[in-house]
């Protein structure tokens, strides 16, 4: 009885340790005998380039989640900085200056959403689904509903540029993993994060800056989903104000499969990384095997779904 | 004595990685008698008793109940046997009121199927509270109580259960004497029903004044089980800790204090309304300040309000006669004032995170070098204060939920004192500390306060606060209404003081 205790815990270290590797080299497998199309490079610098976008708005909702929020406008967010910036820069502003631009406005609007979760203490889901309200319609009004389209090359370059062949959100959505990477596990703020999401009110008696950490992570999420939208913008030349809707899905999707809970305080930047090329590769699995796109929903869900009862089952 | 006993467990083993919590160990509890458990921080008593209650599954071992074997896998199980039980780390809901946390998963049922007779659930309630004189309204939230009354809650809801055994893990741990007292009287009402009750506590004279055995376990094994009677305190402890302790008492033999030494913190006729009422006190360099009185007596509040938890409606706090004006706990820190607070898993705590982590987290800024943490030097920092605390734990990266109760409680003292503060708060330093740690938390405050460190220290154990302090302050009704001298004074002073009963 004893050993099978012991055999017990370690196979609940080894899930909670390469399920999720596994879990995702297994999809990779099904789908390679599945289609022929699924391997080819192709296809594959198809789906990464896919999951970049994703990638850089999950880093952001991780934080968001790791401090027991959520954030529900990076889609809306997203358009919004988007549309703006793509009218600044259609309008002769230099494409420098406009991508400035449209990252700080997606950070104020995560400032935005910040303030209204720590001064006003409104719940995180209310607060952004307000600010996914706003955002959406001010990006509705703001170009009569019409996409805005034809830019430069020099801002296009951060969505359809390759460099050494291959293409630049590749290595911008490297970039953001591993500086989050370093954020949470070396800095004072990123450990602080998992602090205060493991206890608020510890963190408060312990003298950290619990607004500022808090009003942080909605910046960064803010700030991070208008950098993804300007991949997004730059690959479709044009900024539609309708434009990722219902990405804050799949970003959710990624985090909470990468084993990061809604609880706050744990999660992993790997998990997350496993989490959005395993939604990538699904979403493309589903379109390779003509999935209906209503059913691709359902079946995400169901994997969110699994997920949750998986990490419950081993923690 | 030829009676079954009421429970047997029996060569139970259990391991956690790389702790062995418990090896087979032997335990009985006869009907009708209040068994005393004791042992160090991390002998392994809250393991045991969890393995009783169905929360842990032991490795092996068997247990009996009435003579006949059982399997207890959950607490529900465990509860049909008749077994109810007081956790150690309090497990009430806290945004539930008073009375659904004793009814919890039992509530009355109405006349409808499936609804709840809410007069009936919240009448017993009352019952339950009165039965235990506490003068709580069961409609309160059980977060807006304070720690002893939602201690007093968790009794409240075990004995609401007419349970055949009551496990108590360290029940008196945030009590003060009053409670104490009516703890024990309820204590012994339920034995002359022929209640059984193991009794966990690292006070030894409450072991003796209520205990009629008691079993110690030590690291994990069962050193054996004695009747009390006859049995003195250093027997005790020699058969916990397996040697003799030295002199516990840890004050200086010098003179008054104050005399020679500079004022560091002055309280000013500090209010808060309804709870504080001008309060003035000074603590000096170098100096324990001792603070007693009962629960409710707002010593709590006057530690949270001097660490700018809440903002004080009237009066000043100095520091090294500078005027404070603080806003928040952040504040205080940087001002030079750390409080180490009451409520462990509430407010000190980061459960999941790691014991490392847990002790660094303060000062992560003073570990990084460019703005990244040298991990090398915080897990040697951590290392430091885990060998100085003496906490137990397989190494600095295990988690500290998986610790025992007095084993976090030390590393709660340690993240505070990774900060070096000025004036250090101190509220319930050593509760549910053992005896021998005990003495070695005193013995750092005592250096500390030699290094010109300021000490306020709330406790509701008067011989700690009358061994430790160099002077005592009693609060009564959010008011200090006596200053004592410790040399001088005896329990029955403070007791007489605390209650407001008239001096014979
Ligand atoms: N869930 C767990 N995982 C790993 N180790 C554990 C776990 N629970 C307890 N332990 C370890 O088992 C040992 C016994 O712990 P236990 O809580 O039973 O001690 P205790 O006698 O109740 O101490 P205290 O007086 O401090 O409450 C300790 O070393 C503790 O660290
Ligand atoms: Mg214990």
């Amino acid at each position: 009885m004893a050993s099978f205790a012991v055999t017990e815990r370690s196979w609940k270290a080894l899930l909670q340790q390469y399920g999720l590797f596994v879990s995702f080299l297994a999809l990779c497998l099904l789908l390679s005998l599945a289609t022929d199309r699924f391997l080819r490079t192709e296809n594959l610098l198809n789906v990464l380039r896919q999951a970049s976008i994703n990638g850089i708005i999950a880093v952001g909702m991780m934080l968001v989640i790791l401090t027991r929020g959520i954030d529900l406008s990076v889609g809306a967010v997203l358009a919004l900085a988007c549309v703006i910036a793509g009218d600044a820069v259609r309008q002769g502003w230099p494409s420098l200056i406009a991508i400035v631009l449209c990252l700080a406005l997606g950070g104020s609007m995560g400032l935005v959403s910040g303030t209204l979760v720590t001064r006003l203490n409104i719940p995180p889901f209310i607060a952004t689904l307000g600010m996914m309200t706003i955002a959406r319609g001010l990006a509705l009004s703001y170009t009569q509903g019409q996409p805005v389209t034809g830019f430069p090359a020099d801002f296009r370059w951060l969505g359809a540029g390759t460099l050494l062949g291959i293409p630049v959100p590749i290595f911008i959505v490297s970039g953001i993993f591993l500086l989050g990477y370093v954020l949470l596990e070396l800095t004072p703020l990123g450990r602080h994060v998992f602090a205060y999401g493991d206890n608020p009110s510890a963190a408060h008696y312990s003298g950290l800056s619990t607004r500022q950490i808090v009003l942080f992570v909605y910046v960064l999420s803010g700030a991070l989903s208008a950098l993804a939208g300007l991949i997004l913008v730059g690959r479709l030349n044009s900024a539609a104000p309708t434009t990722a809707e219902g990405y804050e899905f799949d970003a959710i999707a990624a985090v909470v499969v990468g084993g990061t809970s809604f609880d706050g305080g744990q999660g992993t930047m790997w998990g997350t990384i496993l989490g959005v090329l395993l939604i990538a590769v699904l979403n493309n699995g589903m379109n390779l095997l003509n999935v209906p796109s209503e059913f691709q929903t359902v079946v995400k869900g169901a994997v969110i779904a699994l997920a949750l009862l998986f990490y419950k089952a081993i923690r | 004595m030829n009676t079954t006993p009421l429970l047997h467990m029996s060569a139970i083993s259990k391991s956690f990685p790389g702790v062995k919590a418990l090896d087979r160990v032997d335990f009985t509890v006869q009907p009708g008698e209040i068994m005393a458990l004791l042992g160090e921080n991390g002998a392994g008593k809250s393991t045991l008793m969890r393995i009783l209650d169905g929360v842990f599954t032991p490795d092996s071992g068997q247990i009996f109940w009435r003579g006949q074997p059982v399997q207890i896998r959950s607490p529900q199980d465990a509860k049909n046997l008749g077994i109810s039980m007081i956790h150690q780390e309090l497990a009430l809901v806290p945004y539930l009121d008073v009375a659904k946390n004793i009814y919890l998963g039992r509530e009355p049922a109405g006349l409808l199927p499936g609804t709840i007779d809410w007069t009936t659930l919240y009448e017993q309630a009352h019952q339950q509270l009165a039965r235990l004189d506490l003068d709580v309204d069961p409609r309160t939230p059980v977060r807006d109580l304070p720690l002893a009354q939602q201690q007093m809650v968790e009794v409240a809801k075990a004995l609401s259960l007419s349970a055949q055994l009551i496990v108590m893990d360290e029940p008196t741990s945030s009590l003060s004497n009053a409670e104490v007292a009516v703890l024990f009287r309820t204590m012994r009402a339920l034995k002359e029903q022929g209640v059984s009750i193991v009794f966990i506590s690292h006070r030894l004279n409450e072991i003796f004044a209520i205990a009629d055995r008691v079993t110690v376990l030590r690291d994990g094994s069962l050193v054996g089980s004695e009747p009390l009677q006859g049995m003195t305190a250093d027997a005790l402890i020699r058969m916990m800790v397996g040697r003799e302790l030295g002199e516990t008492n840890q004050r200086p033999a010098g003179e008054d204090v104050q005399s020679q030494r500079q004022p560091i913190l002055e309280v000013r006729n500090l209010s808060r309304a309804g709870i504080l009422h001008d309060i003035n006190f000074t603590l000096y360099e170098g100096e324990i300040l001792g603070v007693a009185g009962l629960v409710g007596a707002g010593r709590t509040e006057l530690a949270e309000t001097i660490f700018s938890v809440h903002p004080p409606t009237q009066g000043d706090i100095l520091l090294r006669g500078q005027k404070l004006r603080l806003r928040r706990p952040a504040d205080a820190i940087r001002a030079g004032i750390a409080l180490v607070t009451e409520d462990r898993k509430g407010q000190g705590l980061f459960l999941r995170m790691e014991v490392g982590a847990n002790i660094s987290v303060r000062i992560l800024h003073q570990l990084a070098r460019f703005g990244l943490i040298r991990w090398r030097d915080s897990q040697h920092l951590a290392q430091e204060y885990v060998d100085k605390l003496g906490v137990r734990t397989p190494s600095v990266r295990q988690k500290v939920r998986n610790l025992s109760g007095g084993n976090q409680q030390k590393v709660v003292i340690a993240k505070w004192l990774t900060l070096k503060p000025q004036v250090l708060i101190l509220d319930e330093p050593t509760r549910g500390i053992d005896v021998g740690a005990k003495g070695e938390i005193h013995r750092l405050m005592r250096e500390l306060a030699s290094q010109g460190v300021g000490i306020l220290m709330i406790s509701s154990e008067l011989p700690e606060v009358l061994g430790v302090s160099d002077r005592v302050l009693v609060m009564r009704g959010g008011r200090v209404v006596a200053e004592m001298n410790p040399r001088l004074a005896t329990q029955d002073d403070i007791m007489r003081a605390a209650t407001g009963a008239k001096t014979s």
